[in-house]
């Protein structure tokens, strides 16, 4: 994956950068030590790594402020980092950049049970938010797997979802306003307690923008009161065809499951392997999860499992207690753990419409057996938001190369059938290249002028999301006008 | 004034690419909201029908002067609807017409759901529209998930027609429910109100409409039969300490479209914290009446008397003062032109607006000056 040639003229004032820095930081929130800088290199998409020149921790709004108002004046490039989960490469540095990281920044700002809220600073991560609040009662719906991990600031670049958001939305549903600090220093307050914009939905355009039109430094969140119970139910069917086609007659019978997650046959082994779940050995697997009280979730899951027989399952297990709810999900959870336990692999999330489920997973069996490398599915049916996780050997040469193409051939498959390139995950460095798929050169530069008027410098995390090519000519102008 | 009737999105394009002045963009004509635009009319209702429907995925798309209606109609034969609730302006406003799916999002309208389900911003999945510039530029998709550049979509959510002209929308639906019950508390003030909505908000059963209106809090409760009746036991007993509490089958329309204040001369359509609300009713000029949504969050406020420009003024006031905003949804043309009909933003967010639109539209062709001058 190319990466911008480090400009020569930013690295040659690393040393005025990291003093007018140290001017407006505590001494131990500017590192610029290269042992140590080596810490930031990378994100969760690992395969990629790059340490920055500098690396800084501010602890408030207002040093964020002062750290960018420096980086513009310099013309340094900033690259905003929260817990470094991403699998995109959304926080990967390059080497004559500032890493600006909120992990400092995880203070509980103001919960309001009354009007359902949490204001956050964004370097808290997703579960203690939840963790928060959940003595009282509540949570904090959108839950991404790496949810233990993650800080809200990655949530709201990556616009984070998870397996509960087919009933409860992703972060930008959830995401009722920001404090953003934008790459002049520049901090405007948009949104609030409030429900909608009164203008232009400037929140709704920030949510998922990558970290590229400025750093969010606090958040209010909605918070909502946790159901009174929930409970999966599993099935095992003979082929992904009937697996999608049961979720689908669940979906139109007008139950609404928080979850629908399915598996297919090397994943249930894989899973079954590492977890010991229980799982039925089948073509497919599903674990639908309704919640209620008792009596509402058993009406909900008879409704459920009545369609399910109608599709032959080989194997219908309700959860009859927390234990067993919980080995169910364990196998689903510990997914991509027990994947990394046999091989390496990379993970895509292209979506696609539901009813293409069973063309799309027989095109990448097809594929599979044309890079020679093995491919297992676990997703989010109800959604069609799909985890296809390509296996390769990291030490074998030309292997990994081999995996990003057929990668490049899933989610190009995924945008030719009406889905779209990444679900939940950005597209970082991994898809950026392949945005030109998926959008015109125009709606490319649609969403490129929305970037020119939050960061006119191009300072702002540049070199993700367009192809480089594309946002050559205004990264250039940037350098240019230095 | 000249009209010019659209059927195609390639007309649109051609006709805005060719435009020399201001273009007033319609779609059902129900909306005369905001700062009157002089100008040529962009009539877009031609460019009508639902393209796509898989009621398995959830998902439908239609041309952007679809009526409402037609598309409502199409998802009842399914079970399903538009869970936001879109609000119809017609009785409010006096106008005639159909409202059509591209105003919907257009303006983000959204009805008393909005407090459990979402907003239109968290149904719309994609558009397709025509900049100010004439170009065609689509965003987003038609899956439920999807985190593929930059949400232009929420961007044109509420954005009146003043970034491009919507020329097809996609949207995620959801399923129609079995059965509806409104609990109903009377005689409540304001604050008490507040309290009681506050209170089935953040319990565990899943009220999807918390609304005062003459006195009386009402709260629905749907989904399937044996629950709604388990979540309404569940409820009466969490606020009895409010009074007695009666089931009705009360007409969700009527808080919906702010019916008790159609014979208002101006009405605002208020958003702020629902703890909020009775702090912005208590504010209202005498002779005000009110009602709130959401949970208190939404304040629907009308007058017939007084200087309505001047109540504006001490409205946007207050909420400025509290946070949130408040628009003069109906008045008179001659106030309109005058005040800012939204609410006036803070410098720095307003600046971010005006530097997009003058990017979506560097002539300032489009609605101009509807939201802000």
């Amino acid at each position: 994956m190319e990466m911008p040639v480090p400009d020569s003229a930013v690295l040659a004032r690393k040393a005025r950068v990291v003093a007018r820095l140290r001017d407006v930081l505590p001494s131990d929130a500017v590192i610029d030590d290269p042992t140590e800088t080596r810490a930031y290199e990378c994100d969760a998409l690992t395969a990629y790594r790059c340490p920055p020149m500098v690396a800084v921790l501010p602890s408030t709004t207002s040093e964020v402020s002062d750290v960018l108002r420096i980086c513009h004046d310099e013309g340094v490039p900033v690259v905003p980092r929260g817990s470094g989960t991403s699998l995109a490469g959304g926080a990967l540095p390059t080497a004559d950049c500032v890493i600006l990281g909120v992990a400092r920044m995880s203070d509980v700002l103001e919960t309001d049970y009354d009007n359902r809220i949490i204001r956050v600073q964004t370097g808290r991560t997703n579960l203690s938010v939840t963790g928060a609040v959940e003595a009282d009662g509540f949570f904090y719906a959108p839950d991404p797997s790496s949810q233990l991990a993650c800080a809200i600031a990655g949530n709201i670049a990556m616009n984070s979802g998870g397996a509960h958001c087919l009933k409860y939305g992703v972060t930008t549903n959830n995401l009722m306003g920001v404090t953003l600090v934008q790459m002049d220093g520049t901090v405007v307050e948009i949104g609030g307690a409030h429900l909608d914009a009164g203008g232009l939905d400037l929140l709704g355009v920030i949510c998922g923008s990558e970290g590229q039109l400025g750093v969010v430094t606090e958040a209010t969140l909605r918070i909502l009161h946790k159901p009174e119970g929930a409970r999966p139910v599993l099935m095992g069917f003979d082929s992904a065809e009937v697996a999608g086609a049961c979720v689908a007659d669940i979906i139109k019978a007008g139950v609404l499951p928080v979850a629908i997650e399915f598996m297919d046959k090397m994943l249930i082994e894989v899973c079954e392997d590492f977890a010991k779940a229980d799982y039925p050995m089948c073509g497919a697997l599903l674990i639908v999860e309704v919640e209620g009280s008792d009596a509402e979730i058993d009406a909900q899951l008879a409704l459920i499992t009545d369609i399910a027989k109608r599709h032959n399952p080989v194997a219908l297990r309700e959860s009859a207690s927390a234990d067993e709810s919980a080995r169910i999900w364990a196998g689903r959870k510990a997914a991509f753990s027990a994947i990394g336990r046999i091989s390496d692999y990379m993970c895509l999330d292209g979506t696609i419409p539901v009813s293409e489920l069973p063309y799309v997973l027989r095109r990448i069996g097809e594929m599979s057996e044309k890079y020679g490398l093995p491919v297992g599915n676990v997703f989010h049916a109800g959604d069609g938001n799909m985890h296809p996780l390509i296996c390769y050997d990291a030490n074998k040469p030309g292997d990994l190369e081999l995996c990003e193409e057929f990668g490049a051939e899933v989610l190009k498959l995924c945008v030719e059938v009406g889905g779209c390139l990444t679900g939940e995950h950005g597209v970082g460095i991994e898809k950026r290249d392949l945005m030109t798929h998926q959008y015109a050169p125009a709606d490319l530069e649609a969403q490129m002028a929305v970037k020119d008027v939050f960061d006119a410098t191009w300072l702002l995390n540049p070199a993700k999301v367009f192809p480089l090519a594309v946002s050559e000519p205004r990264r250039g102008a940037a350098l240019a006008a230095e | 004034m000249k009209m010019s009737k659209m059927k195609t999105e390639d007309e649109v394009a051609a006709a805005v690419s060719a435009a020399s002045g201001p273009l007033a963009v319609r779609g059902g004509g129900t909306r005369s909201v905001g700062r009157p635009v002089v100008s040529e009319v962009l009539d877009v209702s031609g460019l009508s029908g639902v393209t796509l429907y898989e009621p398995g995925a959830l998902t439908l798309v239609a041309q952007a002067g679809t009526p409402v209606a037609e598309i409502e109609k199409t998802l009842a034969a399914e079970n399903q609807r538009l869970a936001f609730e879109p609000y119809d302006l017609t009785g409010l406003l006096g106008t005639s017409g159909a409202s059509t799916i591209g105003g919907v999002v257009a303006t983000n309208a959204s009805g008393p759901r909005r407090i459990m389900a979402g907003a239109a911003r968290d149904f719309a999945l994609g558009v397709r529209f025509v900049d100010g510039a004439g170009q065609i530029i689509k965003n987003g998709g038609r899956v439920m998930k999807n985190v593929t550049g930059y949400d232009l979509v929420k961007l044109m959510c509420g954005s009146w027609g003043t970034l491009g002209v919507l020329t097809e929308v996609s949207l995620k639906v959801l399923p129609g429910v079995e059965a509806v019950t409104t609990l109903v508390i009377d005689g409540l003030e304001p604050a008490h109100a507040v309290d009681a909505m506050s209170r089935a908000l953040a319990s565990p059963f899943e009220v999807s409409g918390a609304a005062w209106i003459d006195g009386q809090v009402w709260l629905r409760l749907e989904g399937f039969e044996s629950s709604v009746a388990y979540r309404a036991g569940e409820l009466k007993n969490l606020l009895s300490a409010f009074g007695d509490i009666n089931e009705t089958d009360a007409d969700w329309r009527t808080v919906r479209d702010a019916i008790p204040l159609y014979g208002a001369e101006a009405v605002w359509r208020i958003s702020v914290k629902p703890s909020d609300g009775p702090a912005v009713i208590g504010a209202l000029p005498s002779g005000c009446d009110a009602m709130m949504d959401w949970g208190g969050g939404l304040i629907w406020a009308g007058v017939s008397d007084g200087d309505i420009a001047a109540t504006h003024a001490d409205v946007q006031a207050t909420v400025a003062g509290l946070g949130g905003h408040a628009t003069l949804i109906k008045g008179p043309e001659a106030v309109r032109t005058v005040v800012p009909v939204f609410q006036p933003e803070a410098p720095g967010v307003a600046a971010l607006s005006a530097s997009l639109r003058q990017r979506f539209d560097p002539r300032g062709i489009l609605n101009p000056g509807l939201m802000a001058a």
